[in-house]
């Protein structure tokens, strides 16, 4: 085995696990604050992740169409780009609790999760629908943008783009925000209250309702700008491109600790580590017999391995069992 | 007495009209509602009976004979009405749900794949395929292999809640298909993507058709898993689960092993499963794993949830009215739309030649999927034909 290979990637590696944790920890926080508040699984979530890449395409496709993408300097493009992502998903998120959830709200637990489940399967076909009308084609590419494809080498191993950077600024940016917005704001305390007890929440003068949809809407935001920043690190998605991805961040909130932000955070890097080291250790470290097609399994096997020996994640407090 | 005769009619009147226009998908679908109707209806027991036994044994292969594409959709109709009555046994009976449970459906298909073609010399050397004979006696292993499976899962994750469950049993399914996809190598049992084929069919009896052969064996193993599915429901199994879906701890302190009901609920589902693989298997000559993919796993459960869970007949209507939306009618749209859009023909002053080239009616089977569960689970949780226990329990103000 070449050792010395072995150390050469190390840091490219390293790079590309953050880049990759950074966006699991963005869609995880979509999940984890649904959990906190109503206790259920948020299965759409990977489209709202998903819709936000495509809102993303429309806007950079519609700018190169009217010939301004040129002309206008990318970081406008990029903030753009986000805030219609972010946008067209947490309004998504909203509509989707209100039609699928709250009908459901006192149902069997089991219950708004096959609807969760229902919905994230409508939403893939009928944002294939859309696009299938609109440009005839659902699998996108998104438009490159020269300023974010230049690449400088620090080493002769490692290389750095400055979308890579992008990324990780623009998701270091969106989980400090989020982090004052619950922890520093009144509208974060209504939201911590209601993840605690409904009921006493209510009887404080929260309204339970407008904070569930506030929660929704929060963490479409973060699934949207997650969204986006995927198309324009890996370049391609189709309808059913989030799905994958969306069962790795919830992994991710699962292994922090579901209902846990600071968790889901530390859990989404955790995992994009893992995942980047076993996606490009693997096949070095068993002679090419197993390679980085395995790295889906090992995602799962992860969830599976912490739900039998930590069900509670990293940092989660003890989840009750309800009646 | 006028029941009865309509009853008569409707069965004899639609299999003519399938007779006469053996390409009307339409006329089709009334010779199954016809049946569903027959089900329905307030007439002796022993005129329900021979009805449907008349129409399922006689008239279904006579209509065959018309057009065998239709025999192909009764037999993939009977495959998941089998795969859906397992799946009822897990999510309808225990409650516990189970969104990988196509799973089983492919251990039991690569079963009879690997040893039913030349695929096994890879493994063990030389000697294979087996003689076509042994796939009666597969039927059994996949059954075996199904139920090991299904506890081999059950073991570690039974213990977690519902919703948790329902992500690992997820992600145990995709990780079947990507072992299914990637166990090419180092050593070769599965053939990865490119799937296994020729897969050996089983003799058959009388020297009967293949089409019609498969259509009759999976309407036996249809009706023995009903059979099966009825003796458990009201058995003391069967009550033990019904008793954990509605309230585990309440179960566990009367006295219900929690762990050893649920993990042989689990291994019931599995087994219907596996079989019903090693039948698929033989009958598409060819498989990858491209057929036991998420989305099968959702179908089923879609049929499982329309019909209404914890109910037979419940389950049987879903998967009949699943497959067929799928397998038929989608399809049919599709042409229908394609014959338009070749015609010409303009609709509110466009012309539908205009429509994209990338919208295929056909291909939406997930917005179908989606719809049944979410507008099922807000309408009408207990299902088209609720199970007795459960309407009673829902349908109270």
């Amino acid at each position: 085995m070449d050792f010395q290979l072995l150390v050469d990637i190390f840091p490219q590696v390293l790079l590309d696990g953050l880049i990759l944790g950074f966006m699991y920890a963005l869609i995880a926080l979509g999940y984890t604050m649904v959990y906190g508040v109503l206790e259920f699984i948020n299965f759409a979530h990977s489209e709202i992740f998903i819709v936000g890449a495509f809102a993303g395409v429309e806007i950079l496709l519609g700018l190169k169409g009217a010939g301004w993408l040129d002309g206008l300097p990318w970081p406008l493009v990029l903030l753009l780009l986000l805030l219609a992502g972010m946008a067209v998903s947490g309004l998504l998120a909203v509509t989707v609790e209100r039609i699928a959830y709250r009908p459901l709200r006192s149902a069997p637990r089991l219950i708004p999760l096959i609807s969760a489940i229902g919905v994230s399967f409508f939403l893939q076909d009928l944002i294939r629908l859309v696009e299938s009308i609109w440009r005839n084609a659902f699998n996108l590419v998104y438009p490159t943008l020269d300023a974010l494809n230049l690449r400088f080498e620090l080493t002769e191993t490692i290389d750095v783009s400055v979308k890579s950077i992008v990324v990780i600024v623009a998701a270091l940016g969106m989980l400090w925000v989020l982090h004052l917005l619950v922890n520093r704001t009144k509208i974060g305390t209504a939201i911590r209250a209601v993840a605690e007890d409904q009921a006493a929440a209510s009887l404080m003068g929260i309204d339970v309702n407008r904070i569930i949809s506030l929660t929704f809407f929060i963490g479409g935001v973060m699934g949207g700008a997650a969204g986006v920043l995927f198309g324009v690190q890996y370049g391609l998605i189709n309808p059913y491109s989030g799905f994958i991805p969306g069962l790795k961040a919830f992994t991710a909130a699962v292994l922090g600790g579901i209902g846990n932000i600071p968790g889901a955070m530390l859990g989404g890097i955790v995992l994009g580590l893992l995942e980047a080291f076993a996606a490009s250790y693997l096949s070095l470290l068993t002679g090419g017999a197993f390679g980085a097609e395995y790295k889906d399994i090992f995602a799962f096997s992860v969830l599976i391995l912490i739900l039998i020996f930590r069900p509670k994640g990293l940092l989660g407090e003890i989840v009750r069992e309800r009646a | 007495m006028i029941r009865a005769t309509l009853a008569v009619g409707v069965v004899a009147l639609s299999t003519w009209a399938v007779a006469v226009f053996p390409r009307s998908i339409l006329v089709f679908l009334l010779f199954q509602g016809s049946l569903l109707w027959v089900y329905l209806a307030r007439i002796p027991r022993w005129l329900r009976a021979t009805l449907l036994a008349a129409a399922l044994l006689v008239l279904m292969p006579l209509i065959g004979s018309f057009n065998g594409y239709y025999l192909e959709v009764a037999t993939q109709v009977g495959i998941f009405v089998a795969l859906a009555l397992g799946l009822n046994i897990v999510v309808g009976l225990a409650g516990l749900l189970d969104l990988g449970y196509v799973a089983f459906f492919a251990v039991g298909a690569y079963s009879w794949a690997i040893f039913g073609s030349p695929q096994a010399n890879q493994i063990f050397g030389g000697g294979f395929p087996l003689a076509p004979g042994w796939f009666y006696v597969f039927l059994g292993v996949g059954l075996c292999v199904g139920a090991a499976t299904g506890v081999l899962l059950g073991l570690p994750v039974l213990r977690l809640r519902g919703d948790y469950l329902a992500i690992v049993t997820l992600g145990f399914g995709e990780v079947i298909r990507v072992l299914a996809n990637n166990l090419d190598k180092p050593i070769n049992f599965t053939n990865g993507p490119k799937g296994i084929t020729p897969i050996a069919r089983p003799p058959v009896p009388f020297g009967l058709p293949y089409s019609e052969a498969f259509y009759f064996l999976v309407l036996l193993i249809v009706c023995v898993v009903v059979l099966v599915n009825r003796r458990l429901e009201d058995s003391h199994i069967g009550r033990a689960w019904e008793a954990i879906r509605e309230d585990e701890l309440a179960a566990q302190a009367m006295g219900v092993p929690l762990v050893r009901s649920k993990l042989l609920a689990f291994a019931c589902g599995a087994s219907f499963a596996g079989v019903m693989g090693v039948v698929f298997s033989a009958k598409q000559i060819f498989i990858n794993p491209e057929s036991f993919t998420f989305l099968e796993s959702i179908g089923v459960l879609a049929m499982v949830i329309l019909g209404g869970m914890g109910s037979i007949p419940g389950a049987v209507v879903g998967a009949t009215v699943v497959t067929v939306l799928n397998l038929q009618v989608l399809k049919g749209f599709s042409l229908w739309l394609n014959e338009l859009k070749n015609a010409g023909v303009t609709v509110f002053g466009m012309s539908l030649a205009d429509l994209p080239t990338q919208l295929e009616p056909a291909k939406y089977e997930r917005m179908i999927f989606g719809m049944i569960l979410v507008l099922m689970m807000i309408f009408r949780p207990q299902g088209i034909l609720p199970a007795r226990r459960r309407a009673r329990e829902l349908g109270k103000p």
